[in-house]
């Protein structure tokens, strides 16, 4: 019979308070892990995801909103910017002197402030499949193809998640809506095939649903109305015609920024803001498109339509992703565009990577060291309840110690027999915790997925999670050292003399 | 096999003084030999026992088994010396009350870095007569059960020495003769020295070797009431 055996007969016979004092460690432990993976996951993925793009074009306004928009798929959405502004950026990136200095930037716009039951839809352009992700990853489709950009085709292509959740397949039809909010009222566009989906790439675009931009122009509340549309034109001539002239005073900066920020509480809530970002507007068809418009039939998957003006035009950002192999020319280029672009009243320049990194030294950072911290505490305390449980019983267990001494074992060998104890009570309660934890993450994963867009696996096992071990096996020779040090000091002969 | 040279022992008292238990100038016990050790209640018979096993240490003198003095012996020298060659009986059994009757046998085998034995600890209790009680828990035993356990449980490390502290004190009259004869046959068979400490006149009737501890102690001869017990 080894010394372990004779420990877990021990805990065997005070059933009850070794189940209370291993479930105390289990919920500690379980608490321990879920801060760690959620937290852990929810960080890697948005600074992995916020390492796809280099530089986000957004309107201005709160630059964690622009990223967590247009990367993220989160909050709501922000302002739009003139289409000419993203013409302008991809013209000169296309040039031939930045080409040869930056090599190939993808520059890539993205229209957004539609759903397709509760799932973002994002319209862009076929480029954006072939810039990779999170790093060097490239997009690869489970099924089908990217959509190609044709005003009218009406394609579409589907995060993994999406596909999934929705059960779409390729040739399905979807029809977004306008709005991204739950309302039940949103108004319906024109039906999209869905031409792709997208295998999972774990990034929030697993959520999303992608559709040609040239199509998406095409829909019903897309386009700027001539008069908005000259106004525009207007303010962007007098915008850079002031920006050419002078360099802009501080005072210009803030009253930009007031005149921005009043706009946006002049349109009320936030979460009807997509309603305004697309105006009214004129479209011009072709004859096959407007016929079948009349027929109450979808153009979807048909020819070709006119495509819409791009003075009627807007996007609600542009992601910029640089050459990684010209990173020393390309990072001062941004450093010098971020400071011209923010200087205009026509849109600003946001560093994703500074976003995320600025959103999680600041606020998730402290965050989870105050979780872990308390998580940690609760695992000590657990320890302590150990210590404390093994020693209350050592009166009770004087004689069994005492008749094992006299049976010939040592003071060092009933001193492990108490450590083991405490190791079974710690270790056992937080395997239990470990599993407790996992399973409690897949329990709340699908929330986290909701709020977040970060898909966390509940078997998802963080680096930290390897030191519990060893961690709970020091925690319990600590919490068992002092039981076991009375044990090591019973006095045999009063023991086996004291009355039972 | 057993012998005591000029043993003394003396506890320390709440006042800062002194007290004298043992003085036992000499003392022998032969192979395979049996005997009954007895004496008034608080003559030191249990402390005795306790040095010879090696519990306590003596202040001074010499307890040697096997021709080899265990009293320099540190600590875990003696718990060793006494998991390999010495058995104890307890007055109240001393099972260990989460572990089966098997368990508790094998527990007498296990401190001694020897190999446990399950054969030998089967048949100590087939032996003991409790072969159908193998998975009881002491609490499911009656009591001459128990202490049958607890006689199986000291011979399991085949030692030279068993030491049995009124074995037959909390056990039934109708069981009484049963442990005794059980022990004794046993250390028979086995080749056992056996010590056995009593108060029962009928039981130490049966040993043809009675020692009166207060003639061997001088201690209880400066202290006690000089009448001595016939065996």
């Amino acid at each position: 019979m080894n010394l372990f055996k004779i420990a877990w007969r021990s805990v065997q016979q005070r059933r009850l308070s070794s189940a209370l004092t291993g479930l105390s460690m289990a919920l500690g432990v379980a608490l321990v892990v879920i801060v760690l993976v959620i937290l852990n996951t929810v960080e890697d993925t948005f600074r992995k995801n916020s390492g796809s793009w280099d530089m986000i074009l957004g309107a201005k306004g709160s630059k964690l909103q622009v990223v967590l928009n247009t990367v993220y798929h989160l909050s709501t959405p922000v302002e739009n910017v003139p289409y000419s502004f993203y013409k302008e950026w991809e013209t000169k990136f296309q040039s031939p002197i930045f080409v040869s200095q930056l090599g190939n930037v993808a520059v890539i716009p993205v229209c957004m402030g539609d759903s397709y039951q509760g799932h973002r839809v994002v319209a862009t352009i076929p480029r954006m499949f072939q810039v990779p992700y999170a790093g060097n990853l490239e997009y690869e489709f489970a099924a089908g193809r990217a959509f190609k950009d044709i005003p009218g085709n009406n394609e579409a292509v589907a995060g993994s998640v999406a596909a999934h959740k929705l059960g779409l397949k390729v040739n399905d039809k979807i029809r977004p809506a306008h709005g991204i909010s739950d309302e039940t009222d949103l108004k319906d566009h024109d039906a999209f095939t869905v031409v792709g989906v997208l295998a999972p790439t774990g990034t929030p675009n697993d959520r999303a649903i992608f559709i040609n931009m040239e199509s998406f122009y095409l829909q019903e509340g897309h386009a700027l109305s001539e008069e908005l549309a000259n106004q525009r034109a207007q303010q962007n001539g007098q915008s850079r015609s002031q920006d050419d002239n002078k360099e802009p005073t501080n005072e210009d900066q803030s009253q930009d920024s007031g005149d921005q920020g009043g706009g946006n509480q002049d349109a009320g809530e936030q979460a009807t803001a997509s309603n305004r970002h697309w105006n009214v507007r004129p479209v011009a068809f072709t004859e096959n498109t407007l016929q079948e418009q009349e027929d109450g039939q979808s153009h979807a998957g048909h020819g070709q339509a006119e495509a819409l003006p791009e003075e009627l035009r807007e996007v609600t950002a542009i992601l910029i992703r640089f050459d990684p192999e010209q990173t020393a020319l390309s990072s001062m280029y941004s450093m010098k565009m971020v400071k011209d672009i923010n200087k205009g009243n026509v849109a600003q320049a946001v560093l994703p990577l500074k976003e995320i990194t600025d959103l999680f030294n600041t606020f998730i950072g402290p965050l989870k060291g105050l979780l872990m911290f308390l998580a940690v505490l609760i695992v000590v305390v657990a320890g302590i309840g150990i210590m404390v449980g093994i020693y209350n019983t050592m009166n009770d267990r004087r004689r069994d110690i005492a008749v094992m001494r006299a049976l010939g074992a040592g003071q060092v060998t009933v001193m492990a027999v108490i450590l083991f104890e405490s190791l079974i009570l710690a270790v056992g309660g937080g395997l239990f915790g470990f599993l407790l934890g996992h399973v409690a993450v897949g329990i709340v994963s699908s929330s986290i997925s909701g709020t977040t867009g970060v898909e966390i696996p509940m078997w998802f096992l963080t680096w930290q999670e390897m030191v519990l071990l060893p961690g709970l096996v020091i925690l319990a020779a600590l919490a068992g050292f002092w039981p076991a040090l009375s044990a090591y000091r019973t006095d045999v002969s009063k023991s086996l003399t004291a009355t039972p | 096999m057993l012998q005591l040279k000029d043993v003394r022992k003396s506890f320390s008292e709440p006042g800062g003084g002194v007290l004298p238990i043992l003085d036992v100038p000499e003392f022998e016990l032969g192979a395979g030999e049996q005997m009954v050790l007895v004496g008034r209640s608080g003559s030191g018979k249990t402390t005795l026992l306790h040095i010879i096993a090696g519990i306590s240490r003596a202040d001074s003198g010499q307890v040697i088994i096997n021709g080899l003095d265990i009293c320099p012996m540190p600590e875990a020298g003696r718990d060793m010396f006494r998991a390999q060659h010495m058995g104890y009986v307890f007055q109240t059994f001393n099972l260990l009350p989460a572990f089966t009757a098997l368990e508790n046998v094998l527990l007498g085998m296990t401190f001694g870095r020897m190999r446990t034995d399950r054969q030998r600890a089967h048949s100590l209790l087939d032996r003991v007569g409790l072969s159908h009680r193998l998975n009881h828990k002491p609490s499911e035993l009656s009591v001459g059960e128990q202490q049958r356990v607890s006689v199986a449980r000291a011979l399991s490390n085949r030692p030279k020495l068993l030491l049995a502290d009124e074995p037959t004190a909390n056990v039934d009259p109708g069981n009484q003769q049963q442990i005794v004869d059980l022990i004794r046959e046993t250390c028979r068979e086995e080749g056992v020295s056996l010590l056995m400490v009593t108060h029962a006149d009928d039981v130490a009737e049966q040993f043809d070797r009675v020692d009166h501890l207060n003639e061997l102690n001088r201690q209880s001869q400066a202290h006690s009431d000089p009448k001595k017990k016939s065996p």
